[in-house]
């Protein structure tokens, strides 16, 4: 009886994937191939570099990053900057001292500014904040085997602003509609009788922040929209991780490590119980 | 100390007598790595060393991190962000931290369901059993008062509505709520007090870790044809078992090897997976959530919490006849601690005589229903409180209480036994024995006819 019961449970299982997939705010997440994906993937020092140019010159109007310090901009496996790069870098911020309370020039030690806009979010962890979106079923799987993670959410975010949808062609005053944004309104017209989006993603307050040739890159790239949102996503991503590559490295150590002597124990183990066993050694 | 029969340690030189006189440390010691263990435990036997080292792995993690952590509201989260990208290999200690406690779970889960198949919880083990569930009951509440101190979203939220369950208590609910918390809602002093028992409960783990050990020690291990060690004489005993130092060190050491090794990969390419990507969002007590979900492990017990609405009819009941002060809330929370209490009672709802469940045709599947039931409660746990999961965590609780409390006893009474083997040298060398021959899989191997 029990185990018609757990049949009827999978048969109800099967029935409502369709449901679990249709509920809720649904986003579009396009996969980005960077440069840091994969077992052994690298941070491209000059795409963290040029990300750095977009993120100071377009986000920080508003974004702040306050748990990244200043120096480790010439981390290795960061954008690495020369030394003196990154002292003269530091001066354009003024930081007010904690000790002294008087403002003064910023130096490598300080973190970067936090938000200068209410509202604003730090964008220190967001690449890590948004990561673990993917399905299916929220099990992130589909991050795990396509390595799509919170660069691409901040990639999508950047480019998939668009028009109002037909459901609600005036939109929301003050508010940009956004196919990857999830976590914003949704008027009214755009939801079905049980209160479930219509649309993919919502609407946000921050407008398009980039536009082709919006700046000019010091190292001659065209600055085309999606070519700034990928590098800046990047830079976003080794801000919240950065020591992403040290950690694969150490990781990889251990299991190697561990694998040789995993095989030793075995063979150690074989040995041992071979008398017991009745077995010749 | 143990039971079983076995040589005892000798102090043979001047100095060895000397101490041995003054604090027997060393026969201490000697009795308990050289403890005769059955020969025939089977590769489900070695989640009690991967738990031991994991206690061992979060304490020394733990020690190292709160030396670089503040407990504050306002300094916590940058704290541990400090950790993550200052501290020389912080990061790397905060991840085997943080996925430590996961592995400790997988473990403790394995742990468990070996004991509920073999019967290891079955007379003379109950008090290993018992101690073993309050170890698990520490380790819950330590994991839980863990998570909150990175203070993040999930930190917050999830302090706040587990501390709410408390709340749902009658008439006294808000003051131990209160209590709990050190204010009216979750705060600063929440976090002081969480990171101070955070701090002080697993010491007490290892405590009672020390005395499971020492109370199977006593009766012995149970092994998988749950027949004893024959302790008739030092040669019975001997045929039944090997000496626990080298035979199982090695074997569990080897174990140890290769789950760390999983283990590594995940902590290095994958260490946030098993977390909630929220608790990268620093705690905002203006900002609830979509979704607030505990850690994976505490899904299944989440779940049953969450099952028993106000319009199941039990719930309707029970209200009814206790005069409404056992409301649905009430009801949810007595649910899931009942569901842990069902469980530390399986030796006496148990009614079999049979110990293992490898000679019960019945029970196997009883139990198997009961491993995807686990497996469903965690899954439903994980999803929003909504059709089609909340009737079928209805359906999952109820088979939870349902094994414990109907099936387990009835099986007893209705089921046949398949015939065990004589001794555990039997079973043994029905599979390493000169006619046996065959492979190392004793998990599904088959007694001796």
């Amino acid at each position: 009886m029990i185990r018609n019961f757990a049949l009827s449970a999978a048969a109800v299982l099967a029935l409502s994937s369709g449901a679990a997939l249709a509920a809720g705010g649904h986003k579009e997440i396009t996969d980005v191939d960077f440069a840091h994906e994969g077992p052994f993937g690298k941070f491209d020092q000059f795409q963290l570099q040029r990300g750095l140019q977009v993120y100071m010159e377009v986000c920080s109007a508003c974004h702040g990053l306050k748990y990244v310090p200043i120096r480790t901009l010439a981390d290795e496996g960061g954008p690495q900057l020369p030394e003196d790069q990154v002292r003269a870098f530091a001066t354009q911020f003024t930081i007010t001292d904690a000790e002294t309370g008087e403002d003064r020039e910023g130096t490598p030690t300080d973190h970067f500014p936090g938000s200068g806009m209410e509202g604003a979010p730090d964008l220190s962890l967001m690449t890590k904040a948004r990561a673990g979106f993917s399905g299916p079923y929220g099990t992130g799987m589909s991050q795990l085997f396509n390595g799509m993670g919170g660069a691409e959410y901040m990639y999508s975010l950047l480019t998939h602003y668009e028009e109002n949808p037909e459901c609600a062609p005036d939109g929301i005053d003050g508010f940009y509609y956004n196919t990857s944004f999830d976590k914003g309104a949704i008027p009214d017209t755009c939801k079905d009788e049980k209160g479930v989006s219509t649309v993919p993603g919502s609407w946000i307050a921050m407008p398009p922040p980039l536009m082709d040739d919006l700046i000019t890159y010091q190292d001659g790239t065209a600055a085309t929209e999606s070519q700034m949102a990928e590098d800046v996503s990047s830079f976003l991503m080794w801000a919240a991780e950065p020591k992403l590559m040290d950690r694969r490295e150490a990781g990889f150590k251990a299991v190697i490590f561990l694998l040789i002597l995993a095989s030793l124990l075995y063979l150690t183990n074989k040995r041992i119980w071979a008398g017991v066993k009745g077995k010749t050694a | 100390m143990a039971g079983i029969p076995h040589d005892h340690y000798e102090p043979k030189s001047g100095g060895e007598k000397w101490l041995h006189k003054r604090l027997p440390i060393v026969g201490l010691m000697y009795d308990t790595l050289m403890l005769p263990t059955p020969k025939n435990l089977n590769w489900m036997w070695i989640w009690g060393i991967v738990l031991t080292f994991c206690l061992a792995l979060q304490i020394i993690t733990g020690i190292v991190l709160v030396m670089h952590y503040t407990p504050h509201v306002d300094y916590a989260f940058a704290s541990v962000e400090h950790i993550m990208r200052n501290v020389n290999g912080g990061y790397m200690i905060r991840y085997l931290h943080q996925n430590g406690a996961s592995l400790f779970f997988v473990a403790v889960y394995l742990h468990i369901f070996r004991g509920l198949y073999y019967g290891s919880y079955k007379a003379p083990r109950e008090v290993t059993w018992i101690i073993g569930m309050l170890i698990y009951l520490l380790m819950m509440g330590t994991a839980f008062m863990g998570y909150v101190l990175p203070w993040g979203q999930m930190s917050f939220w999830g302090a706040t509505v587990i501390t709410g369950l408390f709340g749902a208590i009658p008439g006294i609910g808000e003051a131990i709520q209160t209590w709990l918390l050190g204010g009216p809602a979750v705060d600063n002093a929440t976090l002081n007090r969480f990171f101070s028992l955070h701090y002080l409960l697993p010491f007490v783990i290892a405590g009672l870790v020390a005395v499971h050990i020492w109370a199977f020690h006593t009766t012995g291990n149970n092994n998988p044809t749950g027949v004893e060690v024959r302790r008739g004489s030092k040669e019975e005993a001997a045929k039944d078992t090997v000496p626990f130092w080298p035979y199982y060190v090695i074997k569990d050491l080897f174990a140890l090897a290769i789950i760390l090794a999983v283990f590594f990969a995940v902590v290095g390419f994958m260490p946030n997976y098993l977390g909630h990507p929220d608790n990268y969002i620093e705690a905002n007590a203006l900002a609830t959530p979509a979704h607030i979900v505990p850690e994976w492990y505490f899904l299944p017990f989440y779940a049953i919490l969450r099952a028993f609405t106000a319009d199941v009819w039990v719930v309707i009941a029970v209200e009814w006849i206790t005069f409404g002060i056992v409301d649905a809330k009430f009801f949810g929370v007595i649910a899931m601690f009942g569901a842990i209490a069902v469980m530390a009672l399986a030796p006496w709802l148990d009614t079999s005589s049979v110990r293992s469940g490898r000679y019960r045709p019945m029970f196997k599947w009883w139990f198997a229903l009961l491993v995807v039931d686990f497996i469903v409660l965690m899954w439903v746990g994980a999803m929003p409180a909504e059709e089609p999961y909340a009737t079928i965590s209805l359906i999952a609780s109820a088979y939870w209480f349902a094994y414990f409390l109907v099936i387990l006893p009835l099986l007893g009474v209705i089921e046949k036994p398949m015939p065990q083997p004589a001794t555990i040298e039997d079973d043994f060398n029905a599979h390493y024995g000169k006619h046996g021959g065959g492979s190392g899989g004793n998990v599904v191997a088959q007694p001796a006819e």
